[in-house]
């Protein structure tokens, strides 16, 4: 018997791509993504607690370009995910609901994220160099 | 045709009264890691390029200690909660569902777990 074709409300990829939504399902991926860090974060944690050899492992794998890269990511996704996070309690207080409000947060959330890891990252270099 | 009441049938399935513990927890955390991750990165650009023996010794006070394991306990149950809601959201398998659900629940106690134990470990003097 053949199938009875039902409309079908409109899927994700008929939308046109908003800052909203992007910011939206960026939340998710960092969330997603800060899991995967916190693998590390227990690495570092543990090879401290098994003394200074390998402490010093992690710290040299933390320190080599594939280890900075990750930890650039992992400081983004923190900055974003902690930011829009910020933008979520408000929502959730029942404030910046209105369309112009949700934008100036959006954006507020993109310049806050972008500037705090650089901020982050210039005080990291400025402090030891040595990472 | 069943001859129980409606009450009868509707009994004991209805409202588990803590509907609202999943985000309630998912805030609560939420609120509690603002703070516990600031402090943090100002802390690990801190120690950046330290040895064991500056690290641990920066581990070693009381405050800095109980800090760090109450964010590992709010990030852990904030991960496993919001891990969760991605995968009840995106993966229809039954199978696959409950399989990531369990290894998820898993995985953040594990985690956690270890994490917790290496501070306590390290602040007590290794």
């Amino acid at each position: 018997m053949a199938q009875v074709e039902r409309p079908l409300s409109p899927h994700l990829q008929i939308y046109k791509p908003q800052l909203t939504s992007i910011l939206s399902i960026l939340h998710r991926i960092t969330g997603v993504g800060l899991g995967v860090g916190t693998l590390l974060l227990t690495w570092w944690l543990v090879s401290a607690a098994y003394g200074p050899e390998s402490f010093a492992t992690a710290q040299a794998f933390i320190a080599s370009w594939f280890g900075r890269l990750l930890l650039f990511g992992f400081t983004y996704s923190l900055f974003y995910h902690l930011c829009n996070g910020i933008r979520h309690l408000f929502w959730d207080a029942g404030w910046g609901f209105e369309l112009k409000t949700a934008y100036t947060t959006g954006w507020l959330v993109v310049i806050a994220s972008v500037g705090l890891t650089l901020i982050s990252w210039i005080a990291g270099y400025a402090s030891g160099g040595a990472l | 045709m069943s001859h129980r009441t409606p009450a009868g049938r509707v009994h004991g399935l209805g409202s588990a009264q803590h509907g609202v513990d999943h985000w309630w927890g998912q805030r609560l955390t939420a609120l509690a890691l603002i703070p516990l991750i600031i402090w943090l990165c100002i802390s690990i650009v801190s120690m950046i390029g330290a040895d064991h023996a500056t690290f641990t010794s920066w581990l070693s006070t009381p405050g800095r200690a109980v800090a760090l394991l109450l964010l590992i306990l709010a990030t852990f149950y904030h991960m496993k909660l919001g891990l969760q809601v991605v995968i009840e959201d995106y993966v229809h398998s039954r199978g696959w569902s409950t399989t990531l659900l369990v290894t998820n629940s898993f995985a953040c106690v594990l985690l956690g777990t270890a994490c917790a134990f290496a501070v306590i470990k390290v602040a007590l003097g290794g």
